[in-house]
């Protein structure tokens, strides 16, 4: 039984090492999936952090609450949810979205638009009062003014955009339930590791469980750097 | 009172703790039986018939509680060989073999069978329907590279996988070599799964009746039957018990393995078999297949479970048999003079 562990581990240095295009291929895969899913995120979470940052509005505690309960959201249950949403017979049946790659990126950027919107938000009200009434002054408009808080929250927006980075490429829930770990389409590291001990391939599952972990430690290096400066 | 509330937490806490050892302790007062962990296939789990069986099972056998994992045959039987299990209930006559020859199985018995089908969208768009099963598959893949089908395949080494990937080789393809092309889409799951994603895809896929029939009625999928039951496409389980003369495996429980393999040949259980699902889906989801054999009541089906899933014309060699107990095994000949001279041996 430990020969079998250290022979998988033997194979699995062998795998990474010789550039498999199997394991290398689900790599890049999943930094493309989970990289647009960040992206995408972004899109929206960066204008409602600025707003929730900047802001006083009826209701807003109410929104910031429910941004940081969302930030704990069982991924297999939104799985759960964008599945049946996205299935032929449900309302967005019609785009056919299901078991695609896209289809585990928008699951991944709505998993993870709260931590991108209260990581950004905590920055932005950390900036200094008087610079963001500055900016509020002095900006001739709205987007200027936004854009000028936010260079000055750079270090935090950054924070939470590894952070959320992380959380996607690292969540199996989604991806399994809505990309269904198809060979060559939408298998990514986390539905290999988890699924491919079906295949019972030790060696394989050893080798994308290094590179999982070696990315998602090297971004969080990044993020304690940042956090410290 | 406001010296209390610092106590809140600890309070809360010590709530938390004293019900999670109240329900470990309920628990594990349940678990006093002793466990037999058979390992078995997706296919035959999710229909829900083993749950039928592991109830008649322990009302007969009170001390006994059954567990299943179910997985696709390949890794069924490499739990069992780790130890994992004390017996294995799969289909996949080769595989099978194997796992008789390398020393890990005894007692193997044929219980039941049925047939797989190849499934797909009602407008049939590869034009598969009415074909047999090795040209439907070769019309699908010429569909697929045209950009007009897809195929969806179990991808996990089940015993439904490598019935597939017989009928590639078959006529003359390499499943290892189709799965990186477009139109074919390797699912890595187990049967449920793989339906649920051919339904979603208006694609195509091979599956056992039973697990066809289950999900058609429930409503889960709604692809339909393209290429019918026949001698090509027969699915045959099979019952073994670990051996416990492999030191590897002198852990397992063989007595209650051997009780419930013989629990499954029985009479009673046969029966279940034969009535399992007929009432929801009018035709038996798996057939009884030991006293078909035994009393040849279908030679045609018959002659298919010989040629297909014996071995050495036999349910079980006769070296792989380790005290069989009531357990009796088949063989094709069974013409008195050599049954008398089996006995002498």
């Amino acid at each position: 039984m430990t020969s079998e562990i250290i022979d998988g581990v033997i194979q699995a240095f062998h795998l990474l090492f010789s550039l498999d295009p199997t394991v290398y291929s689900i790599v890049f895969r999943s930094l493309y999936v989970s990289g647009l899913a960040t992206a995408m995120a972004m899109l929206w979470s960066l204008p409602i952090a600025v707003i929730l940052g900047m802001k006083n509005f009826r209701g807003k505690r109410f929104v910031k609450a429910s941004f940081n309960a969302f930030l704990g959201v069982p991924t297999v249950v939104l799985g759960l949810v964008l599945f049946l949403l996205l299935k032929r017979s449900g309302p967005f049946g019609m785009f056919e979205l299901l078991f695609t790659p896209l289809a585990i990126s928008i699951g991944q950027a709505i998993l993870i638009t709260p931590i991108l919107v209260s990581f950004t938000m905590s920055a932005i009200e950390s900036v200094d009062t008087e610079l963001r009434e500055l900016a509020r002054t002095l900006g001739s408009t709205e987007i200027q003014a936004s854009t000028a808080i936010l260079r000055e929250a750079a270090g935090g927006v950054t924070l939470a955009v590894i952070a959320g980075f992380n959380r996607a490429f690292a969540e199996l829930g989604v991806a399994t339930m809505i990309g269904g770990n198809v060979h060559g389409r939408t298998r990514v590291l986390t539905t290999a590791i988890a699924l491919e001990i079906n295949r019972a391939d030790i060696a394989f599952s050893i080798a994308l469980g290094v590179i999982l972990v070696g990315i998602v430690f090297a971004m969080s290096l990044i993020l304690n750097y940042l956090r410290r400066s | 009172m406001k010296h209390l509330k610092k106590y809140y937490g600890i309070i809360l806490v010590a709530i938390i703790i004293a019900a999670i050892v109240i329900a470990a302790w309920a628990l594990n007062a349940t678990q006093q039986k002793e466990i037999l962990t058979v390992s078995t296939t997706t296919s035959l789990y999710e229909t829900g018939l083993l749950d039928i069986l592991d109830a008649e099972f322990e009302a007969k056998y009170p001390n006994i509680n059954v567990t299943f994992i179910s997985q696709g045959t390949g890794l069924a039987i490499k739990t069992a060989m780790g130890g994992d299990a004390d017996m294995i209930l799969v289909h996949d006559p080769d595989r099978e073999q194997a796992f008789l020859n390398e020393g890990y199985g005894v007692n193997r018995k044929i219980v039941a069978y049925n047939f797989f089908v190849i499934v797909g969208p009602e407008d049939d768009p590869a034009g598969v329907k009415g074909l047999d099963p090795v040209n439907a598959l070769l019309a699908i893949k010429e569909a697929g590279e045209a950009g007009n089908a897809i195929w969806v395949s179990r991808g996990d080494d089940s015993g439904t996988h490598s019935m597939e990937k017989r009928l590639w080789i078959a006529g003359d393809e390499d499943a290892s070599v189709l799965r990186d092309e477009k139109w074919y889409w390797e699912r890595g799951a187990g049967m449920t799964a793989t339906l649920v994603m051919a339904n979603e895809k208006r694609g195509y896929t091979i599956c056992d009746m039973g697990s066809y029939l289950n999900n058609y009625v429930s409503g889960a999928i709604d692809l339909e039957i393209m290429v019918e039951a026949g001698q090509e496409t027969l699915n045959v389980y099979s019952a073994i018990a670990c051996d416990p003369q492999n030191p590897d495996l002198a852990h397992v429980k063989f007595d209650h393995a051997m009780k419930f393999i013989n629990f499954l040949a029985s009479d009673e259980v046969q029966e279940i078999f034969a009535d399992f699902g007929v009432d929801n889906f009018g035709q038996p989801l798996f057939n009884p297949a030991v006293k078909l054999l035994k009393e040849n009541t279908d030679p045609t089906v018959a002659g298919w479970i010989k040629d297909f899933a014996y071995i050495d014309g036999t349910e079980c060699p006769s070296d792989k048999r380790y005290e069989t107990g009531n357990l009796s095994f088949l063989k094709i000949a069974t013409i008195p003079t050599i049954i008398r001279r089996e006995s002498l041996n």
